[in-house]
């Protein structure tokens, strides 16, 4: 973990975080992931590799994926960013978390969050994919323990019963 | 009592609603106030002594905690088996990361720089880096001669087998490390107080392992450590023994500190200091009849330990239990041993040695095969264990197994008959080959021999003041679903909904040693204890006049709740006690290693990419019998998850060595298998039932290791003709094969008919 504040001092950045504007103070050069945990305490964003290796540290930033942990917070200015923690409507779960649930898509849970939040990406950008789309689609995030069959399983479960709600 | 049964149906996951929202809490997403971080300053070189540590300029030293062995109140070692190891090195090391200071300071981004500050002269001393280096003995590593440990296991009378054979065959097996690759990296928080000790919180299998190592290091008393399991992100064997280390070194900064302290391992840190499963060899030397029997052979498998012992005793030992594979051996000798190199010491990682020698045993198998004439099938129809013959420990085998038809039906799903026969067509042309590869195998539940015996496991179940139930036991869950399924056997017992039962934390502080979450022990042993405890709870009542047989949940609830407001906390306990008519003598490695195998077939289907030299797996069959499967979605978790561990070990991971440090520790140049690279991995179960387990469970989670990696690679030999005997099989050493592949064509082992050919 390299010194962010080498660089320059501090300063405030706003953004959206699940909905709610929020306003920090922080090193631009800090990492989205450190500023997420840290300062918001949404601690669903989990660090992996640090590298942009294991998609862990995933979240939506204007509708697209990223690994939070090759963002500096200056980049994500004035934008809007998802977390998992703002995927469920209060009680009411994400229809990808009910599935992930039901098919097994979570064994440890550490990839979990990133893994979800690709699949919502990969969701909204086309709302029946193939068995082949989804691999493709989750394939920058790493899972060592499912194997990744039941996480498929819970995507297609997933968009299924959105197209049939 | 309820008439639906919990058992066997796939009732949502504990904690799964908190891991899909995000909630779960793991060590890194705690904070406690005037937490400090932590840092570790480990040796640079392979082996040598510390001459001089300077804290060199540019950093404000007096800002940071220091820890040294000298600030140790205990003793120096990470007690497990052996006490060889120390916790902080002082005037020798004896592999590349071995820690010697800790550093800790509140704000972790100056901890980097600091940890580079510190310089370090040594003098070097020559280091020993492979299992061949270690026998030689040029160099003593550890102890007298470098071995750790030896067993040798015998069977009937192997000298007279050599006269009667007409075929001997002989071959040399290895393996690669592999790193657990576990995707939260290591991570503990401790604190000190005087009145009450120390307390760590971790991502962890085994609270208490590490409870034993602080005692020792800390000169506490039990009472005064407290180890708590925070929700761990994937472990599989990989934070078996490792993280008392990591415990121990939070635990020295917070004494000194007066202040809590966090270590957390980034990804190179862990990939480098941290363990990885053992490289092995395994050399086979096999006397078969005519008509293709094993008569008895000579097995000699050999793991490299790294520098200090560890857990290597017990990964040789269920290694060489493992390595006469699922057959009869009228007469065999397995000698095995494990070597000290001076690499970070290898450890434990799903499977636990029986990957190692069951890899060697499989491709052997079909060595046998093309020297006799036989197919792949037949070599292993006529050579699989019957009940009633012995294992190689002489073993009884008891269960009604029929391998024979795990086979056939194993051939039947993967259309093995029909894909040999269109393979033979198309790989006469083009730039693929396609192969089918079969591994048998057994894996033992539990730990091996009196193991079970040593570790005495208690469980509690507890009956709560609104009426609920509690599981208390040490076992800890780390994606496998431990809280779900001791939840579902305790539910069961009781004749209650699922939800009423839940596991506590694991805590030291609140539950008992129920032995440590490993060995496929979980289900089997601990279950049973689970079992029995709940039934205490029920009897209990019944006994004491407050609830009737055939109670119902409401009536248990309020019995329960009556029960605790008249006489206070109401727990029952229960311990382990050895089956009957057990015997094991651990003199001769004799006896009934294991209280259950599972069995199982599996069948690859491979494709290699003649210009790229890739091998890509279509299609893959887990078929196996593992007693009664509790919670089907989580069963078929473990084998898919584990077949694909196996994958990756396979084709994929390869850990890039030089005099004893990893070269590829990160994500990028170490790799595992992604969602793109597998095929689908189809799951199969056949239920026997077993009279030892919970509800005729046995165990399940490291099975899946053992087999893919020979039926991958004996499937890349049917699709090429040519012979690999070592993993990870890399395009490279496909390339060099090939290359040699005219030679290879006109041997006899490689023989060219077999591309494609329905042997
Ligand atoms: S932690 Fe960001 S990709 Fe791995
Ligand atoms: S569930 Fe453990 S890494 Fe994916």
């Amino acid at each position: 973990m390299t010194d962010p504040r080498q660089s320059q001092a501090k300063s405030g950045i706003s953004f959206t975080v699940n909905g709610e504007p929020r306003e920090v103070r922080a090193y631009p050069m800090e990492r989205l992931l450190d500023v997420l945990r840290h300062q918001l305490e949404l601690t669903g964003a989990k660090e992996g590799c640090g590298e942009g290796e294991c998609g862990s540290c995933a979240v939506l930033m204007d509708g697209a994926l990223v690994n939070s942990c090759l963002v500096p917070v200056l980049q994500a200015e004035g934008a809007s960013i998802v977390t998992i923690e703002g995927l469920a409507a209060g009680e009411q779960l994400h229809g990808l978390q009910e599935a992930f649930l039901e098919c097994g898509g979570a064994q440890c849970g550490i990839c979990t969050p990133g893994m979800i939040l690709a699949a919502c990406h990969l969701l909204n950008g086309k709302s029946d994919p193939t068995l082949e789309e989804i691999r493709e689609g989750l394939s920058g995030n790493l899972c060592r323990c499912t194997g990744y069959s039941q996480i498929l399983e819970a995507v297609q479960e997933a968009a299924q019963r959105r197209k049939s709600a | 009592m309820n008439s639906d049964h919990i058992i066997g149906k796939s009732v949502p996951r504990k904690e799964g609603r908190d891991k899909v929202t995000g909630k779960s809490e793991y060590v890194d997403d705690m904070v406690l106030p005037n937490m400090l971080f932590g840092a570790t300053v480990r040796s640079q070189i392979p082996r040598g002594h510390i001459r001089k540590i300077t804290f060199g300029p540019g950093v404000a030293w007096d800002e940071f905690v220091i820890v040294s062995a000298k600030d140790i109140p205990g003793k120096n070692c990470i007690a497990l088996i052996g006490d060889d190891q120390p916790c902080l090195a002082t005037d020798v090391v004896n592999h590349p990361e071995e820690p010697i200071l800790l550093l800790a300071h509140p704000d972790r981004y100056l901890l980097p720089k600091a940890v580079q500050a510190v310089s370090i002269e040594y003098h070097p001393l020559p280091g020993v880096f492979s299992i061949e280096e270690s026998e030689r003995r040029t160099e003593i590593v550890w102890g007298k001669d470098n071995i750790f440990k030896t067993y040798m296991i015998e069977k009937g009378d192997v000298h007279g087998i050599w006269a009667k054979a007409d075929y001997i065959v002989e071959g040399e097996y290895s393996t690669g490390a592999q790193e657990q690759l576990y995707i939260e990296n290591n991570g503990m928080i401790a604190a000190f107080d005087a009145a009450q000790g120390i307390t760590v919180w971790g991502s962890l299998q085994c609270p208490y392992y590490i409870h034993k190592a602080l005692m020792a290091l800390c000169n506490l008393p039990a009472e005064k450590v407290r180890v708590v399991q925070m929700e761990t992100g994937g472990a599989f064997g990989g934070k078996e023994e490792y993280p008392s280390m990591i415990a121990a070194h939070a635990a020295l900064l917070a004494i000194k500190a007066g202040r809590p302290v966090k270590i957390i391992y980034d990804r190179l840190e862990d990939m480098a200091a941290t363990t990885k499963r053992h490289p092995s060899r395994t050399r086979h030397r096999t006397a078969v009849s005519r008509d293709g029997k094993i008569l008895g052979g000579e097995i000699d498998f050999t793991i490299d330990g790294g520098a200090y012992l560890t857990l290597s005793p017990v990964v040789l030992s269920r290694g060489a239990i493992h390595a006469g594979g699922p057959y009869y051996w009228p007469s065999v000798r397995i000698r095995a041993q494990a070597v000290a190199t001076n690499a970070p010491p290898h450890g434990a990682f799903r499977g636990f040695g029986a990957p190692q020698s069951l890899f060697a045993m499989e491709r052997h198998m079909d060595h046998i095969a093309h020297t006799v004439g036989l197919s792949p099938i037949e070599i292993r129809r006529r050579n699989f264990l019957q009940p009633g013959q012995a294992t190689t420990t002489e073993q009884v085998v008891r269960e009604p197994i029929d391998l024979g038809k795990l086979l056939d039906r194993a051939l039947q799903v993967s259309e093995y008959h029909s894909k040999k026969q269109r393979f033979s067509g198309e790989n006469q042309s083009g730039d693929v080959r396609k192969g089918m590869g079969i591994a048998a195998f057994l894996h033992g539940a539990g730990f091996t021999g009196s193991g079970e015996r040593y570790l005495n496991s208690v469980v509690g179940v507890e009956g709560c003041a609104d009426g609920n139930v509690r599981v208390l036991v040490s076992s800890t869950e780390f994606g496998q679903g431990t809280k779900t399924v001791l939840s579902q056997i305790a539910a069961e017992a009781l004749g209650l909904p699922y939800e009423n039962v839940s596991t506590a934390q694991p805590d030291t502080l609140e539950v008992p040693n129920s032995g440590p979450t490993v060995a496929s022990r979980t289900v089997m042993v601990v279950g049973k204890l689970v079992q029995s405890a709940a039934l205490g709870i029920a009897q209990t009542l019944i006994a004491s006049g407050q609830l009737h047989e055939g109670y119902s949940p409401d009536e248990f609830r309020t019995a329960c709740q009556q029960h605790v407001a008249t006489h206070g906390q109401f727990r029952c306990w229960s311990r382990y006690e050895a089956p009957s008519g057990i015997f094991w003598d651990d003199e001769k490695y004799r006896g009934e290693a294991y209280a259950a195998f599972a069995w199982a077939v599996y069948i690859a289907e491979v494709t290699v990419d003649l210009t790229t030299y890739s091998v890509s797996v279509d299609d893959f069959v887990a078929l196996q019998e593992v007693g009664k499967v509790l919670h089907p979605v989580l069963a078929r978790g473990q084998i898919i998850g584990g077949v694909a561990q196996g994958i990756g070990f396979s084709l994929y991971e390869k850990v890039i060595w030089q005099n004893g440090r990893m070269q590829n520790g990160q994500m990028t140049n170490y790799i595992m298998p992604t969602s793109s690279d597998l095929p689908p991995i189809r799951v199969f179960f056949e239920e026997l039932g077993n009279v030892h387990g919970a509800y005729g469970a046995k165990g399940i989670g490291e099975l899946p290791m053992d087999g893919p990696a020979p039926a991958i690679v004996n499937a890349v030999e049917d699709a090429l003709g040519v012979r690999f005997d070592s993993v990870p099989l890399l395009p490279e050493d496909i390339m060099d094969g090939l290359n040699k592949s005219g030679l290879a064509a006109s041997s006899p082992q490689n023989n060219a008919s077999s591309v494609g050919g329905d042997r």
